[in-house]
């Protein structure tokens, strides 16, 4: 009887049901596009950062440079100045240089590697070295008084790349655990000491580099035994080789780097260790610049960014108003319902029914509202995903700013540190393209289902109210 | 059966307090057919309900059967009403989007008669009210008459001691209403029923075995003796 009573009085009243179920059914479809668009914008924000700071890794570790340092990459060029206004080297000779050294960090030892693998919640620490190749090349100028190291400059032509010293043993951390070898191989344990290198593929492209050939890095010749690729175009170094390699000809000015890193990459083993992680690391490097990926998040700028703050703000209160809207309407319409049944239900009582059972017949058809509405809105929420991933335009996520000055955009406090890590993780700024897409989950449906069972229930539940209060002689004695 | 004493009952509308029934006393035997006359608005539908207790008296007794309706718990009367009384209104109150033979099943769902049995007692239901034919028709496809048949056998259905009518033939034509009255006589007679009828006319009063008249929320009960013979 109860779902005769159901079936018959929803057909009935077919279209205020149809106007509840897809008032419902908008709030619920506009639940799960923003939740699943938002999830997708989280998704991009996941694989830019992929691209640009390594799968896996969860925490770096930088120092800043010691103060009085010399940048490293202009050492030679600037000796090379010397060498010539003290005549070690005269006008027209030509002269070519090369250098390769740290180019924004302090060094650390790498014996506080060890150590920071030993701390609780690590489940992995990989050092590194990003080292800056520059090679300078030309004649040199006559000299007269007055001029400045500019003009010595405009006599010469530079060539820089960036060079990371990685750990073969251990690729799973660092820049190069985001890439896909296209062609060659990767760096193994096996190649720890050897002069192989991986090339970065747009690098390669540019320069007609492949696997197979050779790469002058810091003055030594390296077989290129792969070519890598890093997703979402992201811009990693142009080069890596083994980091003992890195270290046994990379300089810190004028100092050799035996022993040296000047990056640690760190996992962690959940998500929820990482802070006690990043306390550990403070304690035993106390000036060291601790980074995690949500630092990393602060400072992506650009539509990605844009997206995110859109998802997270108004669409999510967007689709909150619409779900409270809708939740209103149907219990306003419901009630009303109840209202115009007020002599049915005064019969029902009269008939005997207990309160309960009409209030279940109340909720039972709420319910049944709520259900159409919940399949209608997932439908709805589908068909809006399917339009984000088809109609909306890429995504463009910039880390770091052009110049590698500054870095902009929100947590730009905290940014400093982050955006220093990131500019000698990236090799300055980097606007990566990524496709948004909206996906949606089987978490996503239920919780929307849940939603609109969820409103049908509070509908139900305020006519449902309503109709528990009738006295039945009061509904009898109504004349409708 | 039933014994009412010095029942008052006081509605409060807007502002001001309406007294619609101002120290009623009555007795009604079983099997006795009572119907109670008076104009409009004197009191007649409110002592109904407070017969089958839809409504509590403001001041007063109402015994039926050694359960007081006046301070019994509404679980327990309306378990009462579920299995002892059967209503009827002028307007029949059949719910619209069911089925003639479905309206008289909802009289058997809070007694808890598993599907088939109910299916079974209403088809006979209405089968004795002369709407075997009639049993998948929705209230909107039969005439007035039919409806209250379908009422009646709604009514009757759960085999009630008492039978409470309102204006049973309120809306009928008069060649309906001396059908329905008939009917109600007939089988209320023939189960051994308790029929309290309210009605305005004096045509169905004359047929009850006793004629209360409601004026001004009082209640007068001539002696059968005393009244003309039709």
């Amino acid at each position: 009887m109860f779902l005769v009573y159901l079936r018959r009085e929803l057909r009935r009243r077919i279209r205020q049901a149809i106007f509840i179920a897809l008032g419902l059914a908008l709030g619920i479809g506009l639940v799960i596009t923003v939740v699943a668009a938002s999830d997708g914008v989280q998704n991009s924000q996941a694989a830019v950062l992929h691209a640009l700071y390594g799968v896996g890794t969860d925490i770096t570790v930088t120092e800043p440079p010691a103060r009085g340092s010399s940048v490293g990459t202009t050492f030679g060029f600037t000796q090379e100045v010397k060498n010539i206004r003290t005549g070690v080297v005269a006008p027209g000779t030509k002269i070519s240089t090369n250098s390769l050294a740290t180019d924004q960090y302090g060094i650390i030892n790498s014996g506080v590697l060890a150590k920071i693998a030993r701390q609780p919640g690590v489940t992995g620490a990989a050092g590194g070295l990003v080292l800056n190749d520059l090679t300078v090349t030309g004649t040199v100028p006559q000299i007269t008084v007055g001029n400045g190291l500019g003009s010595y400059r405009s006599s010469f032509t530079s060539r820089t790349f960036n060079v990371d010293g990685v750990d073969p043993a251990d690729t799973a951390l660092g820049p190069l655990s985001s890439g896909k070898i296209s062609s060659g191989s990767t760096l193994t344990a096996a190649e720890a000491n050897a002069d192989d290198a991986v090339v970065g593929s747009g690098y390669a492209a540019q320069n007609k580099l492949a696997a197979g050939g050779t790469i002058d890095v810091g003055g030594t010749n390296f077989k290129i035994i792969g070519v890598v690729t890093t997703p979402q175009s992201g811009d990693p170094p142009d080069v890596y080789i083994p980091l003992a390699k890195a270290q046994q000809i990379g300089k810190n000015g004028s100092s050799a780097l035996t022993g040296d890193v000047d990056t640690i990459y760190v996992t962690a083993g959940s998500a929820a260790d990482i802070p006690a992680v990043q306390a550990g690391i403070g304690k035993l490097l106390p000036s060291a610049t601790v980074t995690d990926s949500s630092d990393l998040a602060s400072e992506v700028t650009g539509s990605l960014s844009s997206a995110s703050s859109l998802a997270s703000n108004l669409g999510r209160w967007l689709s909150l108003a619409a779900l409270v809207a809708a939740f209103g309407v149907a219990s306003l319409l419901t009630m009303t319902a109840v209202a115009r049944r007020v002599r049915e239900f005064g019969t029902l009582k009269a008939l005997g029914w207990p309160t309960r059972r009409i209030v279940a017949q109340v909720i039972g058809e709420s319910l049944a509202i709520g259900l159409a509405g919940a399949a209608v809105g997932v439908c709805l929420g589908y068909v809006g995903t399917f339009l984000i991933g088809k109609l909306a335009p890429k995504l463009s996520a910039t880390v770091g700013p052009a110049n590698g000055s500054s870095v902009t955009g929100p947590g730009q406090a905290l940014g400093t540190a982050a955006s220093s890590t990131l500019k000698a993780l990236t090799s300055g700024s980097h606007t990566v393209s990524v496709p948004l897409t909206a996906p949606v989950t089987a978490d996503l449906i239920l919780i929307a289902v849940v939603l609109a069972i969820g409103g049908g229930l509070i509908a139900g539940m305020f006519g449902g109210w309503r109709a528990a209060r009738m006295r039945p002689a009061d509904a009898l004695a109504r004349v409708e | 059966m039933y014994k009412l004493s010095g029942v008052v009952k006081k509605y409060r509308k807007g502002g001001a307090v309406i007294t619609a029934l101002q120290g009623v006393d009555l007795e009604i035997a079983d099997g006795e057919w009572l119907a109670i006359k008076g104009p409009t608005g004197h009191g007649k539908s409110t002592l109904l309900q407070i017969l089958g207790g839809l409504d509590r008296p403001t001041e007063g007794t109402v015994d039926f059967d050694g359960v007081s309706l006046a301070s019994t718990p509404e679980r327990q009367v309306t378990r009462l009403r579920a299995r002892s009384f059967g209503f009827i209104f002028q307007t029949f109150n059949l719910i619209p989007t069911l089925t003639a033979v479905e309206n008289v099943e909802v009289a058997l769902v809070p007694l808890g008669v598993g599907a088939v049995e109910r299916k079974a007692r209403a088809e006979q239901a209405l089968a004795a009210v002369g709407l075997a034919e009639r049993l998948r028709h929705l209230p909107s496809e039969l005439s007035g008459g039919q409806q209250q048949r379908v009422a009646i056998a709604r009514a009757l259905v759960k085999e009630p001691t008492v039978l409470l009518a309102d204006e049973p033939t309120g809306n009928l034509d008069e060649g309906t209403r001396d059908e329905i009255i008939g009917l109600l006589e007939r089988l209320c007679h023939t189960r051994g029923r308790t029929l309290v009828m309210v009605t305005h006319d004096t045509s169905v009063a004359s047929r009850a075995q006793r004629v209360g008249l409601m004026r001004d929320g009082r209640l007068t009960i001539p002696d059968p003796a005393d009244r003309p013979s039709a």
